[in-house]
């Protein structure tokens, strides 16, 4: 195995999916059964995907594999490169995106089929794997954004695929703006970035923070420049206050919603900040940690009152992808992409249940309507209620881990930093996550059927259905992290597969406990550990972490049980009269299940305000603008009509008046031209007088 | 082939064309078409054969010697008239990397454009004949580097375009035609003025070393031609330049056109037909920009300077008005009229950035737009012939009805987003990239990313209203592409995909030129500056 092999399949790994889209999409309306082909390739990706990441761990576990390609000039030094940076993030990242998307694909052949537009179907998918994985396999910014846009195409496709829905073609033109929003941060991010730098590698640009080289040479900037990029995180992981997006997003088919809108587009914003961890500065870290933890709140609050069995599950999702971000924030860089890997593999197994439940209720999405599901889909409850312990954070599931690991580094966080905020709204969120998470298990699954005639149609998906909804829930059991159920420490995922983040940002800039130590050291030593950026955490972050632990991991297990117990005493033990609780809380009740009115809000100030910008300027261009224009015309015909009408009047008047003029006096002296010779006579005498007279 | 006048024969063909066209009977309409197929096929072919003789480190701009394909002999001269001395009009005709994208541009969209005018029926003998003069104009425009024939081709254009949207239009014809007349004919003025005060300010030195006004734009750069008291001449103390580089801009800027001149594009082209709308915005426009890259920068290059921040500015209004503007059209051509204006702005917000990656995406950005919006008009030319109406409003659901027709409309619509992957995101990204590096223009730049996102959603919306949602009842019998539409659809989007994954054709061709201009202005800015403070 040499480092080109490695490169050869991830060459393979972006470019098959984008085969299969365009063969598909052509061929699509030919031959009937070409869909196949596309499964067939994503299945060749995951067998890629796998032998890289295999390949990877075992043979270049502490190597960094870098190639570029030259992709334009326009001069010497404004070179434009495209290339791969492969290191074991990027390998674990393919690996999920490669495997949820397989199962997708599968999950898809039954849930899709029958559908009128069914191998274009498939085409999307196609392009949006390729999209996602050159997010995962760049080592640059600009690369990196084009396939973020590309990423936020194929999102706007596959929600607005059914567009004869309006609300779905809305959801779709909502998605790609929203992400845009963002995604402008990012651009300004990547300009500041590339007038810095003169580059766009990520290694280039850290290499060049860590000699001292910083944007307009100012901290600030440098924070600017990190949460700038974050921008675009926000936008596409669906972050507060951009969160609105994800929701709608929910009229997509809802295997996509479990690839792209839970487990791997979602994802990619905690990715991009991930590959960026190095520049943050800890005013950027704060600004993060906040966006995070906002998000991981407001959102759970929403999901709470919910009754749509996907959207209680997207706002889940925002939620916590909002964990992973305030995990970051924190600088739990290690759990929060452990989360990320977690999340996305009990997340898409939550989705495909619901997709499975839906395709079983045929079209029903309302969990008032269903009921009593597990004895007709033993299955589908099974790994539900698996990756419902996961996401609530029971030990035994990967959930626990991850989850546990970002509760206790908040909570070491608040010991170090006295910031208490993020380790209380971290528990209050895990609290709320068990519950609403065990409403929605119980209303649909346990229980009564409160729709007869839907329940006795209810039938167990088929094996291409079934299958994956195995393997996910699966991989929400601890053994494929860690030997140890209670602690991912010493696990082989945290210790061996995720490197420590280098930190790039000065000194002066970081938190406390993330100063590089060497640094009190000599200058020589000091530049040359900054270069490679080997110290990470000072010893105190180490000491925090270990005494945060035990008392994070019990807080954790308490709170989720009782969220899990009040909703078993709300719903399955109906102890509680709940409508009558709702009722004493009716605008608290309302304020979530109208998500804090953040949709209604941005209707009446930003879309609202800006239709009627729009309406005004276009008013003035074609009263102000042009009406100075048609203005100046009506004006200088108004010039040559009265020209005109002085030309005729007044100047040939005069012309006319001059000819009238001569013949009125020709018509006098007319009289004196009589011809007779006397007359004339008199007259010469008359004047010789007069002339005589004057002169 | 090195003493083939290649640019004589890419510019005059279409005449060529026209006597053909001219001894054809009246009713022999399919050879009429045929032979300007012919005709614009071929400036196709020699428009690549241009490009493969292409001598790709040549610079041109100031440099007489690196332009390429020069033709050059003496047209008109007259010695010692009515006592001004000799006049000296030359017959040059040259590329370089500014001038050969657009010839090439302009070869694809005249070819495009032929296709579409298939279906005009009225007096198509008299369209042709107008349509080719039009064609003619356009090369030369591109090709001629000396001023007084370049200002010939430039008022070439208007009169078959006057007559092409005034004979051929729509409902309100006579109005759009007079108007954009009128209004380009009021910026030649301007261009003409400047044009006589060059003339009389600078001196060429010929080979016998007799010293004569030129109206050569390569000499009008050199610095060391001026007089001493020629109203435009920089040696003059009380020279006229700054006054002069504006009547020359807005002259040009009509053209673009920039806000606040360019009300006459959207009556222009919601009454044009639709080829005439292709070729007006896939060609016409870049005239504008062309003409100050070409003309102002390098003859004023210390005012181009001092004014870099306006420029940019109205840039900048251009491509936030214009999108805003677009956001509330109910038309759905006034809609990419206005889009137009949008996205010529960000020629201008490059161009004003004064550096490599700036004036790179500038021209850029015109050839990505000639391309791109040609695709928009036409999409709308497709859905007007079948159903009559452009309203936006009277449509929805079409994506159903016409798929294959909503993929190229889908491949254009995010093109002019500026999606990655797509011709339109690297003009673009290049002209940030440069607008930023620029200190003069930074803020602006910033502002003006603003457009992305309402480019983004006029198109998106715009998207949803006519090709999304349910079908209107209506439109169940309208029928996908024809062949025709596809030949015309389907070699731009060739181009738009071909040109977003791998610009470096492009690019290169560009580059020497771009490097030189970029050079040429600061090296001129450091001598201008020597003269002010002496």
């Amino acid at each position: 195995m040499t480092e080109s092999v490695l490169i050869n399949i991830s060459l393979a790994i972006l470019f098959l999916p984008l085969f299969g889209f365009v063969v598909t999409l052509l061929l699509g309306k030919k031959v009937k059964s070409i869909y196949l082909f596309e499964v067939f390739i994503l299945t060749i990706v995951l067998i890629s995907a796998i032998v890289l990441a295999f390949g990877k761990l075992s043979y270049f576990i502490d190597h960094k594999i870098v190639s570029e390609i030259e992709w334009f000039r326009l001069t010497d030094t404004i070179v434009i490169k495209l290339g791969f940076l492969i290191d074991n993030l990027t390998v674990l990242m393919l690996f999920v995106v490669a495997l949820i998307s397989a199962l997708v694909h599968y999950f898809s052949v039954a849930y899709m089929k029958g559908d009128e537009r069914y191998n274009r179907y498939f085409a999307y998918l196609g392009i949006f794997t390729f999209s996602m994985n050159g997010i995962v396999l760049t080592n640059n910014i600009l690369m990196m954004y084009i396939f973020w846009e590309l990423v936020g195409l194929s999102s706007y496709l596959l929600i607005g695929f059914w567009f004869e829905k309006k609300s779905a073609a809305d959801a779709g033109k909502k998605a790609f703006l929203v992400n845009r929003i963002g995604d402008l941060g990012m651009f300004a991010g990547i300009l500041i970035l590339f007038l810095t730098y003169n580059t766009f590698s990520f290694d280039t640009i850290f290499q060049s923070i860590s000699a001292g080289k910083i944007p307009f040479n100012s901290e600030f900037w440098l924070t600017l420049t990190g949460i700038l990029l974050f921008m675009g995180a926000v936008g596409k992981s669906a972050q507060f206050p951009l969160h609105v997006w994800l929701p709608d997003a929910m009229e997509g088919p809802t295997p996509v919603s479990a690839l792209i809108h839970a487990a791997t587009m979602v994802a990619a914003g905690v990715y991009l900040t991930v590959r960026i961890f190095g520049l943050l500065t800890a005013d950027a870290m704060m600004f993060i940690a906040v966006i995070g933890m906002l998000s991981a709140f407001i959102p759970a609050t929403i999901a709470l009152t919910q009754n749509d069995i996907k959207k209680v599950l997207a706002y889940s999702t925002v939620s916590q992808l909002g964990y992973m971000v305030m995990a970051l924030g924190v600088g739990a860089y290690k759990f929060a992409f452990f989360h990320l890997v977690t999340h996305a593999f009990f997340k898409a197994c939550l989705f495909l249940g619901s997709g499975s439940v839906i395709h079983a209720m045929h079209h029903e999405q309302d969990i008032r309507n269903m009921g009593g599901l597990r004895k007709k889909l033993p299955l589908t409850y099974a790994t539900f209620l698996l990756s419902s312990l996961a996401i609530s954070g029971i030990p035994l599931t990967s959930g626990f881990l991850s989850k546990d690991g970002i509760l206790a580094s908040a909570f070491a966080f608040g010991s170090l930093t006295g910031y208490w905020i993020f380790a209380v709204v971290g528990f209050l969120v895990a609290l709320l996550t068990a519950f609403y998470m065990f409403r929605l298990i119980i209303i649909t699954f346990h229980g009564e059927p409160r729709d007869h005639h839907k329940y006795d149609h209810a039938h167990e998906s088929p094996f291409v259905m079934a299958m994956p909804l195995v393997v996910l829930a699966g991989l929400s059991i601890f053994i494929w992290y860690t030997p140890n159920p209670i602690s991912a420490d010493q696990g082989w995922f945290l210790t061996k597969w995720i490197e420590t983040p280098e930190l790039h940002a000065p000194n002066s800039t970081r938190f406390d406990f993330m100063q590089s130590e060497v640094v009190a050291e000599t200058q020589q030593v000091a530049e040359h550990n900054s270069s490679h950026g080997e110290i990470t955490y000072s010893e105190k972050y180490t000491e925090a972490m270990h005494s945060a632990h035990y008392p994070a991991m019990f807080l954790s297990l308490f709170v989720a049980i009782a969220g899990i117990l009040t909703a078993f005493v709300f719903y399955q033990w109906k102890k509680v009269n709940v409508e009558k609780l709702t009722a004493s809380i009716k605008p608290l009740y309302n304020f979530s299940l109208n998500k804090w009115y953040i949709d209604e809000f941005y209707h009446k100030t930003f879309v609202a305000g800006l239709l009627g910008l729009s309406k005004i300027i276009y008013w003035f261009d074609a009263t102000i603008v042009d009406g100075i224009v048609n203005g100046s015309a009506t004006v200088t015909r108004a010039i040559s009509t009265f020209t005109g009408a002085f030309d005729k009047y007044v100047v040939d008047g005069l012309v006319n008046f001059m000819a009238y003029l001569s013949g009125f006096i020709g018509l006098i002296f007319r009289r004196i031209q009589t011809g007779k010779v006397q007359t004339y006579i008199v007259l010469v005498i008359f004047s010789i007088i007069i002339l005589f007279f004057f002169f | 082939m090195n003493n083939f006048p290649i640019l004589s024969f890419l510019t005059f063909l279409p005449v060529l064309g026209m006597l053909i066209v001219l001894f054809l009977p009246k009713k022999e309409v399919q050879a009429i078409r045929i032979t300007t197929l012919i005709v614009t096929g071929l400036q196709i072919v020699f428009s690549i054969i241009l490009v493969m003789g292409y001598n790709y480190s040549a610079g041109g701009i100031n440099d007489a010697n690196s332009f390429q394909f020069k033709e050059f002999f003496n047209w008109i001269s007259i010695s010692d008239f009515a006592g001004i001395g000799k006049i000296k009009i030359d017959y040059f005709l040259g590329v370089d990397g500014l001038s050969t994208p657009l010839v090439l541009l302009t070869a694809i969209v005249t070819f495009i454009a032929t296709l579409s005018s298939w279906n005009i029926d009225k007096s198509v003998k008299g369209y042709f004949l107008m349509f080719l003069l039009l064609d003619t104009g356009m090369m030369g425009t591109f090709v001629a580097l000396d001023f007084f024939l370049f200002y010939i081709f430039w008022e070439l254009m208007l009169l078959p375009m006057y007559f092409l949207i005034g004979i051929w239009g729509g409902p309100r014809r006579e109005y759009a035609a007079i108007k954009f007349f009128l209004y380009t004919l009021f910026g030649s003025i301007f261009i003409l003025l400047v044009m006589i005060g060059l003339y009389f300010s600078s001196m060429e030195t010929l080979a016998d070393g007799t010293r004569v006004f030129t109206f050569n734009l390569l000499e009008l750069m050199n610095t060391a031609n001026y007089t001493e008291t020629g109203i435009l001449s920089p040696l003059n103390p009380n020279n006229l330049r700054l006054v002069a580089y504006i009547a020359l801009f807005v002259g040009f800027a009509i053209k673009i056109p920039m806000f606040p001149f360019h009300t006459w594009l959207p009556d222009a082209h919601v009454e044009a037909p639709t080829a005439i709308s292709v070729i007006l915005a896939g060609v016409l426009l870049k005239m504008g920009t062309y003409g100050i890259l070409r003309i102002a920068y390098p003859i004023f290059p210390e005012i181009t300077y001092q004014l870099a921040w306006w420029i940019a500015l109205f840039g900048m209004i251009n491509i936030i008005y214009g999108a805003l503007a677009a956001m509330a059209q109910k038309d759905f051509k006034k809609l990419i009229a206005y889009s137009s204006v949008s996205h010529m702005g960000f020629v201008m917000l490059g161009m004003s950035a004064l550096n490599t990656m700036g004036i790179s995406g500038a021209i850029l950005q015109m050839f990505n737009h000639g391309t791109i919006t040609a695709m928009l008009f036409l999409i709308v030319g497709v859905i007007y012939d079948r159903a009559h109406t452009r309203d936006l409003e009277a449509f929805g659901g079409l994506g159903k009805q016409m798929p294959i027709y909503t993929g190229f409309v889908t491949i254009a619509f995010f093109a002019a987003i500026g999606l990655p992957g797509l011709s339109g995101f690297i003009s673009e990204a290049l002209v940030f990239l440069g607008g930023f590096g620029s200190g003069t223009t930074r803020i602006l730049a910033v502002v003006s990313t603003l457009g992305i996102l309402l480019g983004a959603a006029y198109m998106l919306w715009t998207m949803q209203r006519v090709y999304l949602g349910s079908l209107n009842e209506k439109w169940k019998d309208l029928t996908d592409l024809t062949g025709r539409e596809y030949a015309m659809l389907v070699p731009l989007t060739i181009i738009v995909i071909y040109l977003g994954v791998n610009p470096s054709p492009m690019l290169n061709l560009m580059n020497a030129s771009v490097n030189a201009m970029v050079k040429f202005i600061a090296d001129a800015q450091v001598f201008y500056s020597s003269i002010n403070t002496l």
